[in-house]
């Protein structure tokens, strides 16, 4: 029988408890090697489009927040456009790395909420931000993604996929005030967020 | 107003059997942080199909070596010198072009430059312990370094890392994001790491070990370690963008 000459993608291992050190030295404390961390800010300024807030915590099968986690985070602009799409907005990089605070666990991540996107069916996707979650424990990066309640999430693909309908709320920020957004990501246990392999 | 992707091919789902297992006991913290349930499994959408990109002109000067990027080419850090090279291909075997890799490690006494490293060896003034490249036009890459030490990690009551160092790889999709660790060929610690043995099947493990490559080293300079990775492929055929069912 003929092979395939296809390669088997490079086995993962976990990010460790020093990823900071790699990703967002500036953050880590690491110090004058690179002007500043990859990812800061997923928006410059002048982005357009409505500027949210989010913020909330990795929570472990315990219910205690991570201190370690580091996430990263990749969305469309306001037009539901993506960075490096024709007429994607400038002012949007669509790339965000962010971290759980080392004291209270507290992540924030600044940005402008993302429009409707299409999916290769045509079918809308709500607007959503994909979530790449790395930490010591994590033995794989961990896939999601976040939708927002003030958003019609009623014909998303992806939510539709969902057979256990409460679980769908895994995935939803709850909007706290104008702008303002909360959502935690709960690696396992009760409410344990609806992981990803896409 | 909506957007109709720019088509870059969907990506070829992810073969979970060659990664590690996410639940292991017999490293202890990943019993609590692996989520219970079954992960969604989907076929990739313009979200995952795009990704950021970067450019060379990002890099400084010293980004690529590790020896001096601490001090910006003022003093040199402590330790065995070497050269890690390697190639970064995708599952089709198409170089991944003009990607950036990030990495990161301890100092040749295995200790971190972070706050949560308490480990009794000291720091090295002149080591940040991280770096960062980007591959050429055909996948190729490489950075200078020293090599790490190996390190005690509470776990079990007498765990040791190996020698390694931490990779962090885009490629051209979100969907593709890649952390890994590379290993060095004969480091009798990999066959006692949980870490490590969180990849089941042996010969995957295997293709995180960077042999010693004498061919790139330089006498009397550094010795070199040979990295080639691969990240995830797409589906390029020519009913991949056909409506179903014509
Ligand atoms: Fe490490």
């Amino acid at each position: 029988m003929q092979g395939l000459e296809m390669l088997q993608e490079t086995p993962s291992q976990t990010a460790g408890p020093y990823v900071h050190i790699g990703c967002i030295p500036t953050f880590a404390g690491v110090n004058g090697v690179y002007p500043q961390d990859l990812g800061l800010s997923p928006i410059e300024d002048g982005a357009k489009g409505e500027i949210i807030t989010i913020t909330g915590q990795v929570i472990d099968g315990t219910g205690w927040a991570l201190r370690d986690a580091m996430m990263e985070s990749w969305q469309a602009d306001a037009a539901g456009i993506y960075p490096g799409q024709p007429g994607a907005d400038p002012a949007v990089t669509g790339f965000c790395r962010f971290a759980a605070d080392n004291e209270s666990g507290e992540y924030t991540l600044r940005t402008v909420k993302p429009g409707i996107t299409q999916a290769r069916s045509g079918a809308p996707q709500a607007p959503h931000i994909a979530v790449w979650i790395v930490a010591r424990g994590i033995n794989i990066g961990l896939n999601t993604r976040i939708y927002f309640e003030d958003e019609d999430n009623s014909a998303d693909p992806l939510l539709k996929r969902i057979e256990q309908r409460p679980r769908v709320q895994t995935l939803i920020a709850k909007r706290t005030a104008p702008g303002q957004y909360s959502f935690n990501f709960v690696l396992q246990g009760e409410n344990e967020t609806v992981f990803l392999d896409i | 107003m909506r957007n109709a992707p720019t088509d870059l091919g969907s990506l070829i789902p992810r073969n979970r059997a060659i990664h590690p297992v996410p639940y292991d006991p017999d490293y202890k913290t990943s019993v609590p942080r692996s989520p219970r349930w079954p992960l969604l499994s989907l076929d990739s959408s313009v979200t995952e199909e795009t990704g950021p990109t970067f450019g060379h002109n990002m890099l400084g000067p010293y980004d690529n070596n590790l020896i001096a990027n601490f001090s910006q080419g003022e003093r040199l850090a402590i330790g065995e010198r070497i050269r890690v090279h390697g190639r970064v291909l995708d599952e089709t075997a198409r170089p991944v072009a003009n990607t950036l890799i990030e990495v990161w490690q301890a100092n040749a006494g295995g200790r971190y430059r972070h706050v949560r490293d308490s480990y009794f060896a000291p720091l090295d003034p002149n080591f940040g312990g991280c770096g960062r490249t980007m591959t050429d036009e055909d996948g190729y890459y490489e950075f200078m370094t020293i090599r790490p030490g190996a390190y005690p990690w509470p776990n079990r009551a007498n765990d040791w890392r190996p020698m390694h160092i931490h990779f962090s790889v885009f490629g051209s999709g979100f969907g593709h994001r890649l952390i890994t660790q590379m290993y060095f060929q004969g480091d009798p610690l990999i066959d006692l790491c949980p870490i490590a043995a969180t990849v089941k099947t042996r010969s995957q493990l295997d293709r995180l070990v960077a042999p010693l490559d004498m061919a790139r080293s330089k006498p009397m300079d550094y010795l070199a370690y040979k990295f080639d990775i691969v990240l995830r492929g797409r589906r390029q055929t020519m009913f991949e963008n056909k409506m179903e069912g014509m």
